[in-house]
């Protein structure tokens, strides 16, 4: 799984820096077509900062990026087609209602009119948010919110989704049924790129990297980590590598 | 064209469901109207007067009564004793002090110079302007009807050659109420298309939505006209439903054509919707946006000859007025309304804010940005 065609980011010696303050230092990595790929870090590791380069929201100070076969400095507006996002901050319209919701972003993305209807009906079915269809989205709690964000995200079937704490504040339930669609999103295709303060759900991804101070620090599939780190789950993993500087 | 549609339902919806829209649209500018077209207006009425008359003439009596008999003047004290008259103005009691020396009835006999002293309390100087120009006048209409009728006993012919008649043009009842109901009516406009349009920007970047709208395809020239076009439409509907309240409550004259004034309006508003993206495009929070629209609006609506001709400002300032939206706007109303002027008239405040609104829109696009 070397082949660049395999990669769907490619990224090498990536560097933010905020006047004097390095928030991503010389970061290189690659995330394959197809796989869950957990950014791991504590607060203020630099997650966002990265993420948001990836998405075209912010400029690279320097580095080579490449994102869905584009790449970040020329070809912005072509990666903006091919990718979803969902951020730490609750993006839909609080004062819209959920199909309103739905059909925004479907129609931003240009979706015609008549598939966006009988996707927004068979998305609706299966999240069982039927009943709530007309709802105003501040009047529905936040773990529905969270799951809808995420549908939106990828209703234009992006090639890679980033979800940026995608499950901060939501119980373990649904958490649970979050990473399943998760789960399910990688089934059907698309690259999703996670950052969680959550260990446990580290142990779902293909391969995480882990973040301290702006560099990266370990990336290897979970498994591999813990033997290597001779440490029974993430969390003992992760703590040790945020000790070690 | 049909993600552009997308965006423009998505900010109708938005903008009706804002709870804070309609009286904002309706009920803010109704009262504005009623309230500051009277309260800005220039007409003073019950000027207290204090009458100081040492003379006890035919004279002054008469004089006195020309007073009395106005409706500007409230004569609160009348009295020899002139040290008493200034405490009053000291205290504010009175605004003005007409003070008749002993003699006043005699000079005027000898046709020599006839002292008349006017005191005014020049805090307000505006005020004291107005309050002297009413002053002169009775004075004036004082002067040429008294001094005929003694002459005549004593032969002199004292009538003035020229006598001078003014006529009020294009606003004949000298009605202040139509003057300051245009502008008004220019104040709200701007400053709902402007404000509307900031705090709509801003407020979808507090909410981290435009974050999201950043992330996805949209050109930037989508996005803005989404932004721009509602508040436009609204502008423009706030100035038809002011003129038809002008019209209501003011009998506010339209001499000119309205097309005229809609056509104007609607280059304006490009330029003051410009200003108002441009301000969010600057700041990140509502508050920040709230304190720099504020800087700017005092500035252009003070400077912008609401309450002041601008011809009466320093040059300078004038040439101030060259960026100041609201001025041409202001100029323009009373010219279209009152006056009648066509498009000859005002093409070169029209070219100008062309070009005015093309240059604060391009800044304001530029300055808008997807990618930080």
């Amino acid at each position: 799984m070397t082949g660049s065609g395999e990669d769907i980011i490619a990224v090498r010696d990536l560097v933010k820096k905020f006047g004097s303050f390095v928030a991503n230092d010389r970061l290189t990595f690659r995330v394959h077509r197809g796989e869950i790929f957990g950014f791991l870090g504590a607060n203020g590791a630099g997650k966002t900062t990265a993420i948001k380069i990836l998405c075209g929201l912010s400029y690279p100070t320097s580095g080579e990026i490449r994102v869905a076969g584009h790449d970040v400095y020329t070809g912005r507006e072509k990666i903006k087609r091919r990718i979803g996002y969902m951020s730490q901050k609750f993006s839909l319209y609080e004062d819209l209602t959920v199909s309103e919701n739905i059909r925004l972003y479907a129609g931003i993305y240009g979706l015609k009119r008549n598939y966006i209807q009988e996707r927004e009906t068979q998305l609706l079915e299966s999240l069982g948010l039927r009943h709530i269809k007309n709802e105003y989205i501040r009047k529905i709690p936040l773990g529905w919110k969270q799951k809808l964000a995420f549908s939106v995200a990828i209703f234009h079937r992006p090639a890679i989704v980033f979800l940026d704490e995608p499950t901060g504040g939501v119980d373990p339930i649904t958490r649970r049924q979050f990473w399943e669609m998760i789960h399910e999103a990688a089934r059907d295709g698309i690259t999703v790129f996670v950052t969680t303060h959550y260990m446990d759900e580290a142990e779902y991804c293909d391969r995480v990297s882990i973040m301290v101070e702006g560099r990266i620090e370990a990336l290897d599939t979970p498994v591999l980590l813990k033997k290597q780190y001779h440490s029974a789950n993430m969390n003992e993993v992760f703590i040790k590598l945020a000790r070690k500087r | 064209m049909r993600i552009l549609y997308t965006l423009l339902i998505k900010e109708f919806k938005q903008i009706f469901r804002n709870r804070f829209m309609i009286p904002v649209i309706f009920v803010v500018p109704l009262v504005q109207m009623i309230i500051l077209t009277y309260a800005a207006s220039l007409e003073m009425k019950d000027i207290k007067l204090a009458l100081v008359d040492q003379d006890h003439s035919t004279a002054s009596r008469f004089l006195t009564s020309a007073f009395d008999g106005s409706p500007y003047f409230k004569i609160m004290f009348r009295s020899e004793d002139e040290r008493e008259a200034l405490r009053l103005l000291h205290r504010d009691r009175v605004d003005v002090i007409l003070q008749m020396k002993k003699g006043f009835g005699q000079e005027l006999y000898r046709e020599g110079p006839m002292d008349l002293q006017l005191l005014i309390n020049a805090i307000n100087a505006t005020e004291a302007g107005l309050v002297r120009a009413y002053c002169t006048r009775i004075i004036t209409g004082f002067n040429s009807q008294i001094r005929p009728e003694w002459k005549a006993g004593g032969g002199l012919s004292g009538n003035p050659a020229v006598e001078i008649i003014p006529a009020f043009w294009y606003n004949p009842e000298f009605d202040y109420k139509i003057y300051m109901f245009c502008g008004i009516l220019v104040i709200l406009v701007t400053l709902i298309g402007m404000l509307l349009t900031a705090l709509n920007l801003v407020r979808e970047k507090e909410m981290g939505t435009t974050e999201q709208i950043n992330v996805t395809p949209i050109r930037k020239y989508q996005f803005i006209i989404a932004k721009l076009l509602p508040f436009w439409i609204i502008a423009l509907f706030e100035l038809g439903f002011g003129l038809v309240v002008g019209r209501l409550l003011y009998d506010l004259p339209v001499v000119g054509s309205l097309w005229l004034l809609f056509l104007f309006a609607a280059v304006y508003l490009f330029a003051v919707l410009g200003i108002g993206l441009f301000l969010s495009t600057i700041s990140g929070t509502q508050q920040q946006m709230m304190f720099v629209a504020f800087f700017f609006m005092v500035t252009f609506i003070l400077m912008s000859g609401v309450f002041t001709p601008t011809e009466s400002m320093p040059g300078w300032a004038q040439q101030i007025n060259v960026i100041n939206p609201v001025a041409y706007f202001m100029r323009v109303i009373r010219m279209v309304l009152l006056k009648g002027s066509d498009f000859r008239d005002i093409s070169r405040d029209f070219y100008s804010m062309i070009g005015y609104a093309s240059v604060i829109l391009t800044l304001a696009v530029t300055n808008y940005r997807k990618t930080t």
